[in-house]
């Protein structure tokens, strides 16, 4: 007989498994368009501008973060909400298990994911592009584990401040353009206008783009990008508890 | 012995009471009604019982465990259907009961539980593809897996055609008949009148009126029913003369009078007296329905 939680998270893993299009926009996404920036051959040439680095390198942190917010923005407050929404959580408030475990198996659940998506798109630079892997593990994992939790909080506190699904979607993609903006979807972080990129390191995926970068070179992350991320982290958790409602 | 107590339990939103004073007991082993009109604060109460809410005053007690304070004691020995409460759109059958099943310690063995629910050709359907009768049938099923000694079904039927219906009744038989208490919160008098032990109606967050279906029948009003349409108007006041009759009225030409057997003989002798025709003349029992008419206040 498998643990309450322990059969949740199995029967959430498998719910997961059914959702082709989150499956799609989390895992792959963000490796096919790292595939299809690197095809661009001026892009894989090496830019004095960009401190002798090929935009194709630029794009692999991208494509990390990517996943991270498809994750987090994309497909998890739909789901939380709906199961708010439909009487999912309140049905399982009478059982012995408390509805916190559900919520806990989709954050597991959508954070796996994304650090899968990471290293998809780690591995598809170094083979497909000859992107070098990053020089110092322990800092970008560090930065990693920390920027999974960031677009976790934030998608959670999507989920705490909408009443409905309608509004969480709404509002998941209101905050989804600006978090790819600054993690440099459009325009990688690092080649942005020096007064940009500044106010950009403020945010949790600027930040976090400086740090994965940081990290990349083969220096730890610096305590201010880090310290960015763990500040968002720790405010949008407090905002998501504060204001989620159970029904 | 009482399994479920509900003591002078109140609870209000945003001021406004949605149970004000509720006094209760449910036995061990039977099946216990809360009937009542939408808004009576029915599910207000058994959500209390339920943990689902926590009473502004009262005590209520399941096994004599406190649902708020001993959440988990309560959660184990109750199962509960609830009222638009849905599970994840892709999940089927088998995994639901297989998921609820590992919540409890001692949880019944799921297949023969589908198996009297008719739900064995559809374990493997997700829960999107059920049809309305199907879902409730699931829901009983996830109410039971756990081998609770109580279920609270709140509003089991609403939404099933009439076989369906009649299928679900016999099935809370059933659950019954295993020794387990049920505790029913309906606003059909049928259902209530057909499956019941005891009923309390409820009105405005108090009890109207708690009995047997038959007490509450009697309880309210004649038990007989006579009407008809008279060839020719009657005076006022002969109706309200006749013996045992405790209510009379002309409702657009067509009469109603609530009595006795008595009563049925004196409106005849009236009639002949007059030499008035009655035309489509009946006589019935009183239901469930003219007691609960009569004990809750007309809705506007």
């Amino acid at each position: 007989m498998p643990s309450p939680a322990a059969a949740v998270l199995r029967t959430e893993s498998r719910l997961f498994a059914r959702e082709p299009g989150s499956l799609f926009w989390i895992l792959v996404f963000p490796s096919v368009l790292l595939l299809i920036i690197g095809l661009v051959p001026s892009f894989r040439v090496v830019s004095d501008e960009l401190g002798g680095r090929r935009v194709v390198d630029l794009y692999v942190p991208v494509a990390v973060l990517l996943g991270l917010i498809m994750a987090g923005l994309q497909a998890m407050p739909p789901v939380l909400t709906g199961y708010r929404e439909r009487g999912v959580l309140r049905r399982m408030a009478t059982t012995p298990v408390r509805p916190a475990a559900l919520l806990t198996a989709q954050l597991v659940l959508h954070g796996a994911a994304a650090l899968v998506s990471a290293l998809l798109a780690v591995a598809v630079g170094r083979i497909a592009y000859g992107v070098e892997l990053p020089e110092q593990p322990a800092g970008y994992l560090l930065a990693l584990l920390l920027t999974t939790a960031a677009a976790l909080a934030l998608g959670a506190t999507v989920c705490a401040v909408s009443r409905t699904q309608k509004i969480a979607t709404a509002i998941g993609s209101a905050v989804f353009f600006p978090a790819m903006f600054t993690a440099g979807v459009w325009v990688p972080v690092q080649a942005m206008p020096e007064a940009l990129r500044r106010i950009v390191e403020l945010t949790p995926f600027g930040a976090a783009s400086e740090a994965l970068d940081r990290a990349a070179a083969g220096g730890w992350p610096g305590w201010a990008a880090v310290g960015v991320t763990a500040l968002w982290t720790a405010l949008l958790t407090a905002a998501a508890v504060r204001w989620f409602r159970w029904e | 012995m009482a399994i479920v107590e509900v003591d002078g339990l109140r609870k209000s939103y945003g001021g406004r009471p949605a149970v004000d004073g509720l006094t209760f007991r449910v036995e061990e082993g039977e099946i216990f009604g809360i009937l009542g009109p939408n808004g009576a604060g029915k599910t207000t109460a058994v959500e209390c019982v339920e943990g689902l809410r926590t009473p502004d005053e009262g005590t209520v007690r399941v096994a004599g465990l406190d649902p708020v304070a001993d959440h988990d004691g309560v959660t184990r020995i109750l199962g509960a259907q609830l009222q638009e409460s849905e599970l994840q759109a892709k999940l089927t059958v088998r995994e639901a009961l297989e998921l609820y099943a590992a919540f409890y310690p001692r949880p019944a063995d799921w297949r023969p539980l589908a198996e009297r629910l008719g739900l064995t050709g559809k374990l493997g359907t997700r829960f999107a593809g059920l049809s309305g009768g199907q879902k409730q049938r699931l829901f009983i099923a996830l109410a039971l897996v756990g081998n609770p000694r109580v279920v609270v079904l709140d509003e089991l039927t609403t939404g099933l055609d009439p076989r369906a219906r009649r299928d679900t009744w016999s099935l809370i038989e059933d659950v019954r008949a295993r020794g387990v208490t049920v505790l029913l919160v309906t606003h059909f008098m049928e259902e209530a009148q057909r499956l019941c032990d005891r009923i309390a109606v409820v009105d405005k967050g108090r009890i109207a009126a708690l009995d047997t279906p038959s007490g509450l029948i009697r309880r309210a009003g004649g038990a007989t029913v006579i009407t008809f349409t008279p060839s020719q108007p009657l005076a006022e006041g002969e109706l309200a003369g006749l013996p045992g009759a405790v209510l009379a009225e002309d409702r657009d030409g067509r009469v109603v009078i609530h009595g006795t057997d008595d009563t049925v003989n004196a409106v005849i002798t009236l009639l002949a007296r007059h030499r008035i025709t009655a035309h489509q003349l009946r006589v019935t029992e009183a239901t469930l329905d003219d007691a609960f008419l009569d004990l809750t206040e007309e809705q506007v």
